[in-house]
């Protein structure tokens, strides 16, 4: 039997060395994070101080988890397109009429995913440091395991899609459509408190929401407030439905 | 080492329904180099996508390499190679790596598969292009680095979906005699599609011929040959006012067809060409019918083709 563990650490191992190859992406995804951070990051002293209605904390602390959720939203939702490149290449059949576990050709995958966005969110933490974030280690370490969980979600659905698409042009309007609603609902930029009635009715039913606020929660250092149950388990939740869709798509005899 | 019965492969499209494979019907014995010849869309990569476990088929059933298909997919994969028809490589990726890359999912361990991949870098005449990147290698280069990592396993029967496809004229003949090496030096079965006539005949022991998803004919390539009604004799006269003399000759010769005129020649289609031709230029001159030329000409593949579909191989536009 092949087995499961070694597969996915071949797997892994491969992309992770194509990826260490071309560190420029790496690279360029950290600089929409950085550029919300100093550009835009300042301008919240003021509003944050004055605006009633916001979950505790400093600006900070309501506006840095938004950016690790964003990493871990855009960080992987498009690593789609490079599968589709591979499938192109021809590099997936010659995988997948190899005895390896299918399971393993998505698993691999998504961990080098995954290790390349909990690198991305340490930078941007490190650098957010010297603008004024201040957390609790704990509350952060949890942090980063919603964004790893997050980016495991997402990649694993942007493979899955990409998979069952084959195509650049079917796929990009796909996940813009997805990603984009995502993440305005998950009020990351200001939190969805401030929303209207409907819009956060509207936001209630994102899981990404929940995973923001419970972010919220934790760099406050507040870990077992109920936004923090609730946004771990909709992470979790988002986590298994992800992981069960890409598992799904990628055994399929004839995907 | 294939055994096909009544593999049939329905694609439901916003079209509606294409059936891309029709019920085949294929045996291939072990150590044999089986040629899959038709036109482009026949049929021929659905079916080796089915005998090599990436499409399941609509219907039907096949033992590959002493494996269900159905079954046991893993036991197949484990023991056949496959090379797609658009290759396999990643263009960024480094071509060795490439290499060993596939044989550790097949268990080899890294310096194993390495020994193993530059091995068959020198077989394949590939040295010295271990560290390239795979962008940066030839056409025909880049196509026998596919085969070398279809075979790092040493499958026992390796599947290549049109080998030679966009290859110039030399590096064709280059592929050739490396896939007659597969067999010869490795003793691997090969089962190999094209739409080459000449491929074909120069590669193949045996040869299955697929038209709209169906196996129209199989057997050597003697076999097909004999089967298309004998030599095509072809006379060019001296002085083209003769023709109806000739060809009344022509057409009395043992088993022959009508004769054709045309282009200032005369064919006529016989069992036996090369035998009936010292009777012919007898009778001929015996009528005083001066010959400018005459040719015997061996039935080919595309003749074959012809006969049993009515159209010409050649008239495929190449893809
Ligand atoms: N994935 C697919 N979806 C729909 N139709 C397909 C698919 N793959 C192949 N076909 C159709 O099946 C037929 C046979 O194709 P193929 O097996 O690739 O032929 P060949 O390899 O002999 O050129 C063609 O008409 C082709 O358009
Ligand atoms: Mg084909």
């Amino acid at each position: 039997m092949n087995n499961v563990w070694r597969d996915t650490w071949l797997t892994f191992e491969r992309q992770m060395r194509l990826s260490l190859r071309n560190p420029i992406w790496v690279a360029l995804g950290l600089i929409q994070p950085l550029m919300y951070l100093a550009l835009f990051g300042p301008l919240l002293k003021p509003v944050v101080a004055n605006t009633p209605g916001l979950p505790p904390g400093d600006e900070w602390q309501v506006f840095a988890p938004g950016l690790l959720v964003q990493l871990g939203l855009f960080g992987a939702a498009f690593v789609g397109f490079g599968l589709v490149a591979e499938y192109r290449a021809g590099v997936i059949e010659r995988q997948r009429v190899s005895p390896a576990s299918r399971v393993s050709l998505l698993a691999g995958r998504v961990l080098r995913d995954v290790v390349v966005i909990v690198v991305q969110t340490l930078l941007l933490l490190a650098a957010a440091v010297p603008f004024g974030l201040r957390a609790p280690i704990a509350g952060v370490l949890l942090s980063l395991l919603i964004v790893a969980g997050l980016g495991a979600a997402f990649a694993s659905l942007s493979y899955g899609c990409a998979l069952l698409l084959k195509s650049e042009d079917a796929l990009a309007p796909l996940l813009n459509g997805l990603a984009m609603p995502l993440l305005l609902l998950s009020g990351i930029l200001l939190p969805m408190s401030l929303a209207p009635g409907w819009l956060r009715r509207l936001s209630d039913v994102n899981p990404l929401k929940h995973t923001v606020d419970a972010t919220r929660s934790f760099f406050t250092g507040d870990l077992t407030s109920s936004a923090a149950l609730w946004g771990s388990l909709a992470t979790i939740g988002l986590v298994a439905v992800s992981l069960w869709f890409g598992a799904r798509t990628f055994r399929r005899e004839s995907a | 080492m294939i055994h096909a019965r009544a593999l049939s492969r329905t694609f439901t499209t916003r079209t509606g329904p294409v059936e891309a494979v029709r019920g085949v019907d294929l045996d291939v014995e072990r150590g044999e180099i089986v040629g899959f010849l038709g036109p482009n869309g026949a049929g021929k990569t659905t079916t080796l996508r089915m005998l090599t476990t990436l499409l399941t088929p609509t219907s039907g059933q096949a033992t590959v390499a002493g494996h269900d298909l159905i079954r046991d997919p893993i036991g197949v994969r484990r023991n056949i190679g496959y090379v797609a028809q658009g290759g396999v490589t990643l263009p960024e990726a480094i071509a060795g790596e490439e290499c060993v890359d596939q044989a550790r999912l097949y268990g080899l361990g890294k310096s194993a598969a390495a020994a193993r991949g530059k091995e068959l870098f020198d077989q394949l005449d590939l040295g010295g292009l271990w560290e390239r990147k795979c962008s940066s290698l030839s056409g025909g280069q880049r196509r026998r680095l596919d085969i070398v990592i279809g075979l790092m396993h040493s499958p026992g029967l390796v599947f290549l979906d049109e080998p030679t496809t966009g290859l110039d004229p030399q590096s064709r003949a280059n592929l050739w005699n490396h896939i007659g090496g597969l067999r010869d030096e490795l003793g691997s079965t090969v089962f190999i599609t094209t739409h080459y006539l000449d491929e074909a005949d120069h590669l193949c022991d045996r040869l299955l011929v697929i038209d709209h998803g169906q196996i129209v004919a199989s057997g050597t390539k003697e076999e097909l040959k004999a089967g298309v009604g004998g030599d095509a004799v072809i006379v060019t006269l001296a002085d083209p006012a003769r023709t109806p003399d000739a060809s009344g000759v022509m057409a009395t010769l043992p088993g022959a067809d009508e004769p054709v005129v045309g282009d200032g020649q005369i064919t006529v289609h016989v069992p036996e060409g090369g035998g009936l031709l010292p009777r012919l230029l007898r009778e001929l001159d015996a009528k005083g019918v001066e010959l400018a030329g005459v040719e015997v000409r061996r039935p080919t593949l595309d003749d074959v083709f012809l006969s049993l579909t009515g159209r010409s191989l050649r008239d495929e536009p190449a893809a």
